[in-house]
């Protein structure tokens, strides 16, 4: 972005990776998102309980506007790498894998 | 008639008291335990601001149609509830209550010297910000009818009771921020999030 021109983006991008699953069982109620610029647990405790939406775009037209919202939010951190574990109020489609999710910075407690 | 007052007898030689069979002890132990009431050891907490929200804190917006704006704090409600304002002059945020949640505070601060406190209380008060419903004819039949006319609604004008608070409250403030160098532009710009920033590694 040029020197004076400003952003708006106020939330921090992440991935969708995949759903908590093991060898071959999925759990499509929790999902694991890798925030960008996250690499360890720590760094990724900051984001415990932010908000999470995962925006999209809709066929059809509802209440005026065809981008459509599913919000979640953060539960835990999952593993070493700095994923994150993510519950959504619908389950996100599987379609949505590799798909950018956006994480508020709210709830703030700083 | 039994009266349930204990009665004193005479007998032969000696006399006795006899507790009417109401109130006499009973024979027999409980076959259960009596269920006795569990004692609340909860309590009700008030409300604990966060360290960082001192009065004069510059805040950052996260949510609604103010986000991104730096404000400053002015005053911290009960709940969770923070009066807050732009100044309006600086960055066209009025006097507001703002979510302590959806709030970033800045290690930055304005002096709240001078302040007009009276006004503030005012803000603060219960009702000043509640919508006048009678004003709001918003989804009345008459305004239903008068839109299906073509009429356009009355546009909203802000109340001039309202506008001579905002000026009365951001006097002292705008006043304070002049004094510092560059706070008046840093009020004036607005956050946001750029390619490769962390947040989790910020100090704001």
């Amino acid at each position: 972005m040029p020197e004076g021109q400003q952003g708006h983006r106020l939330y921090v991008k992440g991935k969708h990776l995949s759903y908590q699953r093991s060898k071959h069982v999925t759990n499509p109620g929790t999902s694991l998102i890798k925030i960008e610029g996250v690499d360890d647990p720590k760094a990724a405790s900051f984001y415990l309980g932010k908000r999470i939406a995962y925006v999209y775009r809709g066929k059809k037209e509802i209440r005026g506007t065809k981008i459509r919202v599913i919000w979640g939010k953060v539960t835990r951190t999952h593993g070493n790498s700095g994923v994150v574990r993510a519950q959504f109020r619908h389950n996100l489609p599987s379609k949505s894998f590799g798909a950018m999710v956006r994480i508020m910075l709210y709830p703030s407690a700083i | 008639m039994s009266s349930e007052a204990p009665q004193t007898k005479k007998f032969q030689k000696g006399e006795r008291t006899i507790t009417p069979a109401s109130q006499k002890a009973s024979k027999y132990y409980p076959a259960e335990d009596e269920p006795q009431l569990r004692k609340t050891r909860k309590t009700q907490h008030p409300y604990k601001p966060r360290a960082s929200l001192k009065p004069g804190a510059v805040l950052i917006l996260l949510a609604g149609r103010f986000r991104g704006k730096r404000v400053v704090l002015l005053k911290v409600g009960q709940q969770g509830t923070l009066i807050v304002t732009g100044p309006f002059k600086v960055n066209g945020v009025p006097l507001r209550r703002v979510n302590a949640r959806y709030v970033i505070a800045t290690k930055t601060s304005v002096s709240l010297d001078g302040l007009d406190n009276s006004t503030l209380d005012k803000v603060s008060g219960e009702s000043y910000f509640t919508r006048d419903k009678k004003a709001d004819k918003k989804g009345s039949e008459e305004s239903f009818f008068k839109q299906a006319s073509g009429e356009k609604p009355a546009k909203k004008e802000v109340a001039s009771e309202r506008a001579e608070d905002q000026k009365k409250v951001d006097k002292a403030l705008l006043a304070a921020i002049k004094k510092e160098p560059e706070l008046y532009a840093y009020l004036g710009s607005s956050f946001s999030l750029r390619k490769g920033d962390r947040p989790h590694e910020m100090v704001f």
